[in-house]
Order: C-alpha cells, then structure tokens, then sequence
C-alpha cells in the first residue's frame, strides 16, 4: 500500500511539473504586451524596458521558469502586475467562493442523481425510468450559461418584479456575513450547477444499480426474506455507490478550475472569474498560479480516489 | 416482441440466411428506437437549415449582418419582437434573428464535426499506440493524457484564444487539442486486453507487422465504443463552442452564432425576450437530439445494454 501510495504520488508531482512547464512556455511564448499595457499609451521606449526588466521579462523564458519554479516551490507564486498582490492570497481568496458553489452544489446534484439513478434501476424501462432519464438528458444537454440566464430570468428577475425578493442578481455574500445572504446569494448558482451535472450521477447510479441488483447475493437477501427497501438500500446501494464515489471524486477536482462560466454567469468572484478577468489583462502570473493550482486540484482528487479504490478493492493495489 | 420479428423477417425469405455482423445489428437496433430516430431527424432538419440558411436571406429578404436600424429597431433603439417582417424579432443592431440563427446553424455544426473529428483521429491513433506498443511509448503517452485531463480545459482555452484572437481555426484546433485524451484512454484500456487474444497472435504469427495488425485488426474491435463516444462528443463540442462565445472569444464579429447571440442579448433579457429565447432553443435543441441521438446509439452499440 505505500508503495502503490507512493508512486500515485510520484506520477501526480510528474503531471503538474509537466504542466508547470507547458502553460509557462505557452503564455511566456505567445506575444504579450503587458509592459505596453502597464506603461500607458505614452510611455517611451525606456520606461518599457524599464518595466519589463522590473517584472522579469526581458531574461530568457527557461531563466523566467526556472526563476518562477524555485519560488513556487517555496510556496510562492509570484505577484500579480497590476497590484503587485501575491498570487497566493489571490487563490485564497477566490477558493472559499468556488469551494461554497462546489460543495453545495454537490449535495444537491448527488441527492437527486443517486436518487433518481435509484428509482429508474428499481423499474427499468418504466414510464418513472423513462421520465427520469429524458428528465437528466434535458438538463445534461444545456449549455451552463443558458441554463444560469433562464434562472436569473424567472428566479430573480420574474420573481423580483412579483415582489418576491428571494434571490439577487448575482454576486457573493461571505459566510462570516451570516448564513442567510451566503445561501441566497449561492442558492441559484448551485441549482444551475447541479442540475446540470445530476445526469451523470442518475446514469451512474442506475447502471451500477442494475448490475448489483442482478447479482446472486441480492436474490439470496431477498429470499432470505429481508425488506425490499432493505435489500436495495443496505445490499444493493451501498455496493452500487462505489463508481459513484469515483466520479465524485474526479468531478469535485475539476470543479475547481471548471465553474468559469457559472461563476462568470451569476457574478461570483471565485477562481473561474478572477482568472477570466487575469485572462483579459494578460496578467500571466496570476493566470499561471490559478491553472497550476486547479491541475493540482485535480491530481490530488484523483489519487485520493485511487486511493479509496484501492481500500474498497484490494486488487488494485497489485498493479 | 423482436423474436416475434425476427420470426417474420425469417419467414418472408427463407432461402437467404446471411451473416449479420454485430454492427449490423447494432445499426437493427438503433432503427427500432423512436426516440433516437426523432432526434436523427431533428439533426437533419439543423443541417438542411445550415446548408440551406441563404434560402432564409432569400424568403425574407434579409442578408444575416443587415443592420435595419429603421424598422427594426424601435424608436429607443430597443429589438423589436416578432413580427411579419422579422419572424423571430430583431437583435441590439436590428439583424434578423431568424436569419442569424440558421446563418449561425453552420458555425455549430462545422465546428462540432470537425472538431470532434480531430479530436477522435488523435485519440485513436494515440490510443491505440499506447495500448499497443506498451513499454516506453505507453508510459510517455499515459502521462501525457494524465496531463491533458489535469488542466483546467475551459481556463486554458480561454486564455489560448485570447492570446491568438479568436477565430474557427483557433477554436477548432483548441477544441481538438485538449479532448483527444479521453479517447486515448478509452481506447488505450481497450487494446490493452484485446492485443492478447489469439487473433492479433494469429495475425502475427501470418507475419503481419504493428502497423497492419493495429489499423487492420485490432482497430474494428474498438470502433463500436468509439462511435458511442463520437456521438456524445458533438454536443458537448457545440457546447464548448457556444461557451466559448458567450465569454467574448467566439468568431469575430459580425458573424452570427449562437453562443455571441445569446451572449450580446444578455443586456436586454429584461426587454426582449425573443432575443435570447430562440437562439437558446436553437442551441438547446440541437444539444438535446445529439444527445439522446447518441443515447440511442450507446444502447445499441452496448451489448449489455438492458433490453429486460
């Protein structure tokens, strides 16, 4: 088991040194004039220079990467150009956001996603199998931003002009402000996001549901004369959940750098927005910082995957 | 019931017994499902509508980036809403929603099939060189698709094209780029345990070399779940695509599509509905047939579908 731990971990420092040096040498190699930029329209030749060595930019890229990889190392991703903010604190401030829209959403989107997943692999091709599964495709086949758009339209703006003011228009209210602004203003970005990835989970769940509940051991439960509920709870479910809880893994990674456009759609000022908004200032070192630390993100969620795979089922420690 | 059928088929002509090959089958089965054969039509209409959009400038009279400031915008300068000149209404600079649409149809398409195609090459010929060829080219090629499913996809898209300027090309070859690994792994898993069976030892042993037995027989096996996978990969292209726009770096403008659509009649949602609503359902519909299309398609091509 170390040994298995171990080279996961090996492999995941790997992928993100690899990463490190395929996004530095991309945005490093494209065309930027940030010096112009931060100069003014009037700068001379002089002060340019001036402020491209200032930021580093004038010595060769692997002397930049080389320079940008000792200091992320010692836990420090550089500052931004405009404010000269250390990109971590940037990242720390972002990541509760996107942490709040995630986590929330992911109770909503496993509840209905097991739970329907569940009832369609109790009556497969039913009418409630069919419905459910038409149900999850629909909502699978929006794009995220269509779908952020439609629930601002009737939610906030419909409702709003009704004289409900239930939901802003957007925007992010601290959890330290009070639990009931933080739900209002994070309520309509996680139906957005949940909704949306709930069909994974309903196919997920009813497929794994339905192998399990063809298994011998299900008809020896039932024969045993233990509760349906029982069997499909307890029996079925509990072993039915195990690539459930894979997926979850994988997608709670990914979440971190892949909310952009809900974050962007309902004004949340989360990693996703702040590195949209670094994205259009070609502010590069904050840009680098968030899409390292979202790869990290991902690499970590998967190992810990792997790992709780390799506990479920000793078999795959062997390879 | 298919017994029933086929007991029909068997009966009607009993002299010819011919082979039916599992993709054959496949194909019997997809033709069954109504629901897939709906959404196979609703795809062709979209692609008659995108083949065809000159035929909307032509009813019409309307040219997709035409600028009807006059009559097609109200006197503040707001869209105006469908009508019998403008079918579907006007967008912010007066154009023709319908128009834009169908016009916009050939953005989507274009970019969802060949995007999708490059994506499926790349990640089948990698896929099947990393299964195949195991030792040093599967360890570089594994971590390479380690790498390309560990970046934030959407980030470092948006900061490619921001950094190129958008345009197709970028779009597509962003698109391609940065998809190919879920394929690769797909297939790659599937050669792993197809390369020991006895045909490919067969193969070998007629003196058959890597590339022969890979593309020859090696290939067909794993085409079935690689066209599930192609199916389900267009919409999520046109998706990316749309997204892609709404953020501001789709096609430069004026050209239509839906994504910079739905994205420019953000700022009006309040006040004119139409301006979102019918290049939203344009979008939504077109994802939603891909989608249960290449439902349909899955489940025939799954032999472990469940028919119960």
């Amino acid at each position: 088991m170390a040994m298995f731990l171990l080279r996961r971990i090996g492999h995941g420092i790997l992928v993100l040194w690899l990463i490190s040096i395929a996004v530095f040498g991309l945005f490093f190699v494209a065309p930027s004039n940030v010096a112009q930029t931060l100069a003014g329209r009037q700068a001379t030749p002089e002060t340019i220079a001036l402020i491209k060595h200032r930021l580093g930019l004038d010595l060769p890229v692997w002397k930049q990467y080389l320079h940008f990889l000792g200091n992320a190392l010692k836990g420090n991703l550089g500052f931004d150009y405009y404010h000269q903010v250390p990109v971590t604190k940037i990242i720390a401030g972002a990541l509760p956001i996107t942490v709040s829209l995630a986590l929330g959403a992911a109770v909503l989107w496993l509840s209905l996603g097991v739970f329907n997943g569940v009832i369609s692999a109790i009556h497969p091709r039913s009418l409630a199998d069919r419905g459910l599964t038409l149900f999850a495709l629909f909502f699978y086949s929006f794009p995220s931003f269509l779908l952020g758009l439609l629930l601002l339209y009737f939610l906030y703006f419909r409702l709003t002009l009704s004289g409900f003011k239930w939901f802003p228009a957007g925007g992010y209210s601290p959890l330290a402000g009070g639990f009931g602004p933080w739900f209002q203003h994070l309520f309509l970005p996680w139906i957005a996001l949940a909704l949306l990835l709930a069909a994974t989970y309903t196919r997920l769940t009813r497929g794994s549901m339905l192998d399990v509940l063809g298994e011998d051991y299900i008809r020896t439960a039932r024969s045993k004369g233990i509760r349906e509920s029982r069997v499909i709870v307890r029996h079925g479910l509990r072993s039915a959940l195990t690539p459930v809880v894979t997926q979850f893994g994988i997608d709670l990674g990914q979440l971190i750098g892949g909310v952009v456009v809900t974050e962007t759609v309902f004004s949340l000022p989360g990693l996703g927005q702040t590195a949209v908004v670094a994205i259009n200032q070609q502010d590069l070192p904050v840009i680098i910082g968030i899409v390292l630390f979202a790869s990290a993100a991902v690499v970590v969620a998967n190992i810990l995957v792997d790992i709780a795979y390799a506990v479920l089922d000793p078999r795959v420690r062997l390879h | 019931m298919t017994a029933a059928i086929e007991m029909v088929d068997v009966l009607d002509e009993p002299q010819t017994i011919e082979g039916r090959s599992p993709f054959t089958l496949a194909l019997r089965r997809l033709r069954k499902d109504k629901v897939a054969m709906i959404s196979l039509v609703v795809i062709v209409l979209i692609v008659l509508m995108a083949i065809f959009a000159p035929v909307f400038t032509a009813i019409t009279g309307h040219p997709p980036n035409e600028q009807y400031r006059d009559i097609g915008l109200t006197p503040d300068g707001l869209p105006r809403g469908p009508n019998g000149t403008f079918w579907l209404g006007t967008d912010d600079l007066g154009r023709d929603i319908l128009v834009r649409i169908a016009y916009g149809a050939r953005v989507s398409l274009l970019v969802g099939v060949i995007a999708t195609a490059i994506t499926v090459v790349i990640g089948v010929v990698l896929g099947l060189a990393a299964g195949f060829l195991g030792g040093i080219t599967d360890t570089i090629l594994a971590r390479l698709i380690d790498v390309v499913l560990s970046v934030p996809f959407l980030l470092v898209a948006i900061a490619l094209v921001s950094v190129t300027g958008p345009s197709l090309t970028v779009t597509v070859l962003v698109i391609g780029c940065f998809s190919w690994a879920s394929v690769a792994r797909i297939v790659r898993g599937q050669v792993l345990s197809l390369r020991e069976k006895e045909f490919v030892e067969a193969a070998r042993s007629l003196g058959a070399g890597d590339g022969r037995i890979m593309y020859v027989d090696i290939l067909p096996n794993v085409i079935a779940p690689v066209i599930v996978y192609t199916t389900l990969l267009i919409p999520v292209v046109i998706v990316t695509q749309a997204t892609l726009s709404f953020l501001g770096l789709g096609l430069p403008p004026p050209t239509a599509d839906w994504g910079g659509m739905i994205s420019s009649s953000q700022n009006y949602y309040t006040t004119a509905w139409w301006f979102i609503l019918f290049p939203g359902l344009a979008l939504l519909i077109t994802t939603l047939a891909f989608n249960l299309f290449g439902d349909g398609v899955r489940d025939a091509f799954d032999p472990r579908a469940d028919r119960s």
